[in-house]
């Protein structure tokens, strides 16, 4: 896919600036942003290191388990499929509370171990259940409590109050999350 | 208020991390270093999605794209600067990070742009990575309906962003 858009854009460029001659400032749009993407990382680099500092010590202590445990009811609810005590819940659960402390590379795993255990619970078939549905839908619509990376980036380019978009992506993105589990839900076939 | 935050949730996490006898500093660094690792891993994609963006910008092309749907997101009341990263947003996290900066250096971040665009970086997700992902990982083939659940749901972020932006902080 990435393959298609990253030839896509260069090809349009290229063309677009042979018709607008502005063939000059295409030249230097590469040599800068090579350079840029490089200050970008370099600036980022300090926030970056310590949000995952301070995330590993919030999921050492056991605060993605915590916080698996409070969603438990509330999953048991979206996911017909599962059982009380069930493997998945509980790979669920940390997904989830991995997504929501924003540390998408603990969550990965989780997440693939609990579509493999309700593939399971679904007789291993090879079509995507209802509840396979609700989760994907689920890790695809963010939910994270600090969004870390954005702030890291609104910082790095100057920003006076880097989380003061806190509540606004909180808002968005649960009513993000309640359209996609909706139709995740009412849409059959 | 919001301000206290970032530091506040900081010691929390740090108080947290004592009480449970968490060697908070070693873990700390050891964090620290997966954090390095994440930048490492990002830092090629970064450059050539950063250079493919400036070179759309340069070109003109993003003018012309942003002008051409400009009547839809005028109604719904993007910014038409973000309309690019919307688009790009579902498919590629790097590709909408370019653009994220890219509208952070040229209305800066506490810009109505520059805001909408942060909210719609922090409330969505990399979707059709996650969808392949997951589905892959067990052999999926049918997905059924999960990609327009997806994809209403990261539409319906876009338009939260503006609408809380506009509320909230604008």
């Amino acid at each position: 896919m990435l393959n298609y858009i990253f030839a896509g854009m260069i090809i349009i460029s290229l063309i677009c600036s042979v018709i607008t001659g502005s063939t000059q400032s295409l030249a230097q749009s590469i040599v800068k942003g090579c350079s840029e993407s490089i200050d970008l990382l370099i600036t980022m680099a300090g926030m970056l290191a310590l949000w995952s500092g301070i995330m590993k010590i919030a999921d050492k202590g056991g605060f993605t388990k915590i916080i698996g445990r409070l969603l438990c009811p509330i999953l048991r609810l979206l996911f017909k499929d599962v059982k009380k005590d069930s493997k998945a819940l509980k790979y669920i659960s940390m997904n989830v509370s991995a997504n929501l402390l924003g540390l998408g590379n603990a969550a990965t795993p989780f997440g693939i171990n609990a579509v493999r255990e309700l593939k399971r619970l679904n007789g291993n078939d090879d079509k995507a259940s209802d509840d396979m549905i609700v989760f994907v839908v689920m890790n695809t619509a963010s939910i994270q409590i600090m969004p870390t990376m954005v702030g890291t980036l609104r910082q790095t380019y100057g920003s006076l109050k880097p989380f003061s978009i806190l509540p606004c992506v909180w808002i968005s993105s649960a009513c993000a999350l309640a359209v996609g589990l909706t139709l995740a839900k009412i849409i059959r076939g | 208020m919001i301000d206290l935050f970032m530091p506040a949730f900081i010691a929390v996490v740090i108080i947290f991390g004592l009480i449970k006898k968490v060697p908070v500093f070693d873990t700390f660094i050891n964090g620290a270093q997966e954090g390095f690792k994440t930048l490492y891993s990002l830092a090629p994609t970064l450059v050539g999605l950063i250079v493919a963006v400036n070179m759309l910008k340069a070109s003109g092309a993003t003018d012309l794209i942003c002008n051409a749907v400009s009547p839809i997101s005028e109604s719904l009341g993007f910014p038409k600067e973000i309309v690019p990263m919307v688009l790009l947003r579902p498919i590629s996290g790097g590709g909408s990070t370019a653009l994220l900066t890219g509208i952070y250096k040229e209305c800066g971040p506490d810009s109505f742009a520059g805001l909408v665009a942060s909210v719609l970086a922090g409330s969505t997700e990399t979707t059709f990575y996650a969808i392949a992902v997951y589905f892959s990982s067990v052999k999926i083939k049918k997905i059924r309906h999960t990609l327009v659940a997806a994809l209403a749901a990261d539409f319906t972020a876009a338009i939260m962003a503006v609408i809380t932006v506009k509320l909230l902080l604008f």
